[in-house]
């Protein structure tokens, strides 16, 4: 198992956030899904340590995540947050950011391909490229990292419809080409569908349902349509 | 070297004073003819220099007369503590602010005066002590309070930033060293820009002081241009050394910010 999550609690500013949630993410690609608010992007900054749980525990491949390096669980489990959040300096810059803190050789060019970017971006100024570029640098440089996991919070919310299958062919692409787990956090079932393996839906901070997507979004689709009946 | 002391001194008596006071009655009037407000405040500013700066003025008659080493540290001990309280409240986007500040405020002033007297420019007698050591400390406290406010607004508007650099493997401090180098920028560039400008558009204080009291002006000069030069260093160790301290008040030991950005 690669993520495990047991009687998790956590709360921000005295409001419970995640309640004694517990979930298996597996290797390969999981979705957390749930609408606006549910507590998905925290539950995704608990599997990196951006955040520790108030109660309960997280668990990385069999060890609990207190017990480890936060910097080099960060670097190996690699979290590209909702919105673009570049450093100043050049595109080569932001993707040689986390690299040369870890001390790793990197190769920019093929950090830019494999995010979908035109290597040719390399020295631009990152603050000057659109939207949908930026969220593909910050892509970038997460995989500089050559993290074994992609932890992506809404990677294509902030996207127009073409830039959205550019990321997830991107995302796609990357799978195929590397041996990276991802686990993505989405309100959109529809590309949890297109993009992962497994899911987790949550709601108002608790696990509603979890396991492999076909049963889990079906079971729901069923639900709903009896809800509405 | 010591600085020689003013041959005369000018006596000043509390009637010359309160005719000062006429200059403000036009900023109360000021105030009041174009509604800004400020005449309350005008007149408790009068009233609290006047009682501060008398009260001060018999603590260092006594002081002077004491002769005594353990006073003058008393009493600069006793600024910085002020000090750190008063800029607590301007740093307040800072966690727990209060122990940086007194830290870098202690530091900078027993730094600064200890040179001083180290290099012979003070003899370490109240007399030098007690005025360099009062300007040290407020000239260190207001660049302090001003790098650490600005530190916790950055750290605040910029919290997306400094967490997706954490989570590429930074450390807290190198998450927010981009930051740091504003708020030191913040601190010391008023101290900094007019120490650029001294002499062409303004006459400082001590300078101004000395020639009043009928100083030759070379030593007034002289003398100004060591505190000058002593205060540039002052100020920055106080801002360097309370954002150093301060800035990992923002992030657990884990790394993570305190106040993580909203979802």
């Amino acid at each position: 198992m690669l993520f495990e999550l047991d009687q998790v609690t956590y709360s921000r500013a005295g409001a419970v956030v995640l309640r004694d949630v517990t979930v298996r993410l597996p290797v390969g690609a999981s979705s957390v899904v749930g609408p606006s608010g549910s507590g998905k992007s925290t539950l995704l900054r608990l599997l990196n340590r951006l955040a520790d749980p108030d109660a309960g525990r997280v668990v990385y491949e069999g060890k609990d995540v207190r017990e480890l390096d936060p910097l080099v669980l960060r670097r190996e489990v690699s979290l590209v947050p909702q919105l673009p959040a570049l450093i100043d300096g050049t595109v080569h810059d932001n993707v040689a950011y986390g690299p040369r803190l870890a001390g790793h050789s990197f190769d920019t060019r093929s950090c830019l391909e494999l995010a979908g970017l035109d290597p040719a971006f390399a020295g631009r100024d990152a603050f000057k490229l659109s939207v949908g570029e930026q969220q593909r640098v910050m892509l970038a440089r997460a995989i500089a990292l050559e993290p074994r996991v992609l932890l992506l919070d809404e990677p294509t919310s902030a996207l127009d419809e073409a830039a959205r299958e550019a990321v997830e062919g991107t995302l796609r692409r990357l799978r195929a080409r590397t041996a990276i787990s991802i686990v993505l956090v989405t309100h959109d079932v529809e590309q949890a569908r297109r993009l992962a393996e497994f899911v987790v839906r949550i709601d108002a901070g608790r696990v509603v349902a979890q396991g492999p997507i076909a049963e889990v979004l079906e079971d729901s689709e069923v639900a709903l349509a009896e809800d509405a009946t | 070297m010591s600085i020689p002391l003013a041959a005369s001194s000018i006596n000043v008596t509390l009637g010359e004073v309160a005719a000062a006071l006429a200059l403000v009655a036009v900023a109360a009037i000021a105030s009041r003819v174009w509604n800004a407000g400020l005449e309350e405040d005008i007149g408790i500013a009068v009233a609290r220099s006047f009682i501060q700066l008398t009260a001060i003025g018999y603590v260092i008659t006594v002081i002077f007369d004491e002769d005594s080493f353990a006073l003058v540290v008393g009493l600069i001990s006793v600024m910085v503590v002020f000090g750190a309280f008063t800029a607590r409240h301007r740093a307040k986007d800072v966690p727990d602010s209060f122990w940086p500040l007194l830290a870098s405020l202690a530091v900078a002033a027993a730094a600064t005066l200890g040179l001083v007297v180290a290099l012979g420019i003070f003899d370490p007698t109240p007399r030098y002590l007690v005025p360099v050591g009062g300007m040290v400390v407020g000239n260190s406290m207001t660049a302090a309070a001003v790098a650490l406010n600005r530190l916790g607004e950055d750290v605040h508007d910029q919290s997306r930033r400094i967490e997706a650099t954490l989570a590429l493997g930074a450390t807290s401090s190198q998450a927010v060293t981009p930051l740091v180098r504003r708020s030191l920028r913040s601190g010391m560039i008023t101290l900094v820009d007019s120490t650029k400008t001294t002499g062409l558009i303004f006459f400082p204080g001590t300078m101004v002081g000395m020639l009043l009291a009928g100083a030759d002006p070379t030593d007034a000069v002289r003398l100004q241009l060591i505190l000058l030069y002593v205060l540039l260093g002052a100020v920055s160790i106080a801002a360097l050394m309370a954002i150093t301290l301060a800035r990992r008040n923002f992030f657990t030991p884990a790394h993570q910010l305190r106040e993580p950005p909203e979802p």
